[in-house]
């Protein structure tokens, strides 16, 4: 994305954009189309958002979002659909935008995606629709993200135009645990087919990952509330608090519901098992995160304490990684540095993301992999020893394994290490839950209804693939609902062959 | 909403809560804890199950008041709510089902120790509690702990049952012989002294670690302990761990990461409170 909006052909769409209607406009000729360039997502200046939790995308105007959707071609053959994991239909939305249907988008839209506030910010446009859109091969994609939104986000707040598309009470009962993007999704989706939905969530409040992890200045947490809310209108019981596998154990659930859906996430955090991790100073992005973004400890108001480090290493090249980094620098850090043990060319967090923190003055170092944690004699964390790398032949994930060059030992001094390096199952839910087959990772096996081993008990998201991403956590959500619906019915399909989770992939959100 | 429906000064700074939370005094085993969080923008804290009501579905939080949410939890009263209970949380103890036990508690640990004794007593084990405290007044729990068997009182100044620590008592009840295991839980300092002195007579020696905490389930990895030479986690994996293997030094260590903050809160806590009452 580039920094600030072309201004080319700026007038010459005007023009047009002013002598059609702002309502049942008439469509734009291909060529006309072809001439508008992409328009930038405006956001707060870097410098300034380097030191506040305030939201770092503005959003588009209206302006802005209604020539972006004109650049859309209208394929016969939408590539983009293919390359959502909810499927939606982009074409769609996105030209009842551009006639000026904005009431016609958001229906459109929220028939096919739960979330769309959280997926217009938080997606991978960039490896999902937009790739394949047809504008990227000869310049830049159609902003499908920042449309899509633009239209939710004038759906959140303006709730009361949507009619109750609610289906009749069917009377069935289903529980969902977890109230992550998986889980959330599914809520939607079955609330609306007629089911009755509780939904069984471990924190004090709702949203899984979302209000843990993603923090406030890319996914505002009133944003997901309003989601949550929105949910709760349509009648889905929320019950905080309740650890499944401690309060109550997926078998006493499963007596009394008439069906199950596991989304409780990935859970627990990877350490680097090097020596000195457990110093003060060092904290799993998992802390770190839910520290600042759950329990709100960037507000000085709250109880809740965090470290606020000066020179802050980050261990890690995902999206939480990024996260990580970039919450440092808000918090204070005069450096705050992402240690990395590949490439840029391997960094799994989204381009945006990277780019993002570049432009808050947080730091690279690429190649790098760390073998110690070194502290004073009080406990406190003052370096981080590492290695350099180089990449050698490609490994299992086909991406070129870092192999260490010998004798290039460094010591980063730092007063706070942040590992960020990826998530692992917890057992908490597992282990009280006999007859529910694992993998050796620990992740729940499932057949390609997503059903597991238990009748009636689905699951998806991180607990059957490992860390992914909140849009394919959304997409089994939506798929788990389904054939929870056919089930309830007593038309599931028999399945055609269990998927067993895939090893453990590090690259969350 | 956990409604408070009775509460009680047991110490100067120790007070039991008692609060409705039906389904956790239904299952809560000894040994488990909950995670509590006053309100918005209160902390998780993790508690201690003391007690259960099963027939009232009350459980009994005793909580000494040390920061800022602990001066807050222990103002609240008779009538008012805490908003977020959750649990029951950790592994329960292993509890023996035979022979003699020594549960050992200082301070406000002697919350945690009782509802080991308790059961251990049910289950036939004879358990001689040492408990202790710095003067007659800072001592709890004692009448609830004859209940299970012999309770030997220990104060620092001697101005009730017997004068000294209770790593004392406990020598001497080592020295007699014939002890199964010992439950010693309370200040760190006192848990690996009594974790040492069991350490000769080859007696296993059971501690409750209560490292700073966040979700209890696993999750942030803040309350990470290392029990011979390996990272465990308190919340899940404890609290309970057999004291010859921890690392107490580094458990003491992490647990004062925040005591800076915790320092700031209360002070302003304190006066806020007081400027309060003033008005």
């Amino acid at each position: 994305m580039s920094d600030s909006r072309e201004t080319d052909g700026m007038d010459q769409i005007a023009d047009t954009l002013a002598g059609r209607a702002a309502a049942n406009r008439e469509p734009l000729p291909k060529k006309e189309r072809m001439r508008i360039d992409r328009g930038a997502m405006p956001e707060q200046n870097a410098m300034a958002r380097a030191r506040n939790f305030a939201e770092v995308n503005l959003g588009y105007t209206e302006q802005l979002a209604i020539i972006e959707a004109d650049r859309c071609l209208q394929c016969p053959k939408p590539y983009c659909v293919d390359g959502c994991p909810v499927s939606v239909n982009i074409p769609n939305f996105i030209r009842l935008l551009g006639e000026g249907n904005i009431k016609g988008a958001a229906d459109s839209l929220l028939g096919d995606n739960a979330l769309p506030c959280v997926t217009g910010r938080v997606c991978p446009q960039e490896t999902q629709c937009e790739q394949v859109c047809l504008r990227a091969k000869t310049g830049t994609p159609v902003a499908i993200g920042n449309l899509e939104r633009y239209v939710a986000d004038w759906a959140i707040n303006h709730t009361e135009v949507f009619a109750d598309t609610k289906a009749a009470p069917t009377g069935k009962k289903v529980a969902i645990v977890g109230s992550g993007p998986a889980g959330l999704s599914a809520a939607g989706a079955l609330a609306k087919r007629g089911h009755k939905v509780t939904i069984f969530e471990a924190f004090h409040a709702a949203g899984g990952v979302l209000i843990y992890g993603i923090p406030e200045f890319r996914l505002p947490k009133d944003i997901v509330q309003k989601e949550v809310d929105r949910l709760v209108a349509d009648g889905v019981e929320i019950e905080h608090n309740s650890i499944i596998g401690k309060t109550y154990t997926l078998p006493e659930l499963r007596e009394k519901f008439d069906a199950v859906f596991v989304a409780v996430g990935a859970g627990l955090p990877v350490f680097m098992n090097v020596p000195g991790e457990n110093l003060k100073g060092v904290y799993s992005a998992n802390e770190y995160l839910t520290r600042v973004n759950l329990m709100g400890a960037y507000n000085p108001d709250s109880d809740t304490p965090v470290l606020r480090g000066q020179r802050v290493a980050v261990v890690g090249g995902g999206n939480v990684a990024m996260d990580s980094v970039r919450t440092a620098r808000r918090l204070g850090a005069a450096e705050s540095v992402c240690v990395y043990r590949r490439s840029r060319a391997e960094l799994p967090a989204r381009a945006e993301e990277v780019h993002h923190a570049e432009q808050e003055g947080v730091r690279f170092d690429f190649l790098v992999a760390p073998t110690e944690v070194l502290g004073d004699e009080k406990g406190w964390v003052t370096g981080l020893k590492c290695v350099r790398m180089e990449l050698g032949e490609p490994d299992a994930s086909g991406r070129r394994r870092p192999v260490e060059i010998p004798g290039s030992e460094f010591v980063f001094p730092c007063d706070m290490v942040v590992v960020a390096i990826g998530t692992k199952s917890n057992p908490l839910l597992t282990s009280t839950s006999p007859d529910l087959r694992v993998n050796k990772w620990g992740y729940i096996e499932i057949d390609d209804n997503l059903q597991t081993s238990m009748p009636g008990v689905f699951a998806g998201g991180d607990i059957v693939r490992g860390a992914a991403t909140v849009i394919l956590a959304m997409g089994d959500g939506k798929k788990a609902a389904a054939n929870i619906d056919a089930y309830l019915r007593g038309e599931l399909p028999a399945p055609v062959a269990a998927t067993a989770a895939e090893s453990p992939d590090h690259a969350a959100h | 909403m956990h409604l408070i429906v009775a509460k009680a000064q047991l110490s100067p700074n120790v007070t039991r809560l008692v609060v409705e939370a039906p389904r956790i005094a239904e299952i809560r085993r000894p040994g488990q804890f909950v995670i509590v969080r006053r309100g918005p923008g209160g902390e998780r804290i993790p508690l201690t199950i003391a007690d259960v009501d099963k027939a009232a579905g009350t459980i009994s939080l005793v909580i000494q008041a040390i920061g800022k949410s602990t001066h807050e939890l222990t103002s609240l009263n008779v009538g008012e709510a805490i908003q977020d209970i959750a649990g029951p949380l950790g592994t329960p103890t292993h509890l023996l089902t035979s022979g003699h036990a020594v549960c050992v508690g200082g301070g406000v640990g002697t919350a945690v120790v009782y509802p080991i004794a308790q059961a251990l007593a049910a289950n036939g084990v004879k358990v001689t509690s040492i408990i202790g405290g710095r003067s007659k007044e800072w001592v709890i729990y004692e009448d609830e702990l004859r209940a299970a068997g012999e309770v030997i009182v220990c104060t620092d100044d001697g101005s009730y049952g017997r004068p000294g620590f209770v790593t004392e008592a406990l020598k001497e009840q080592c020295e007699a012989g014939g002890i199964d295991e010992v439950f010693a839980i309370g200040p760190v300092p006192m848990m690996r002294a009594c974790s040492e002195l069991t350490r000769p007579f080859a007696i296993k020696t059971t501690v409750s670690l209560n490292s700073i905490m966040i979700d209890g389930t696993g999750m942030c990895g803040g309350c990470r302990v290392s029990v011979g030479g390996k990272t465990e986690y308190a919340c899940c994996d404890g609290p309970e761990f057999d004291g010859h293997q921890v690392d107490f030094r580094m458990l003491a260590d992490r647990l004062n990461t925040y005591r800076e903050f915790e320092q700031v809160a209360l002070e302003r806590w304190t006066e806020h409170h007081a400027n309060a009452e003033a008005h």
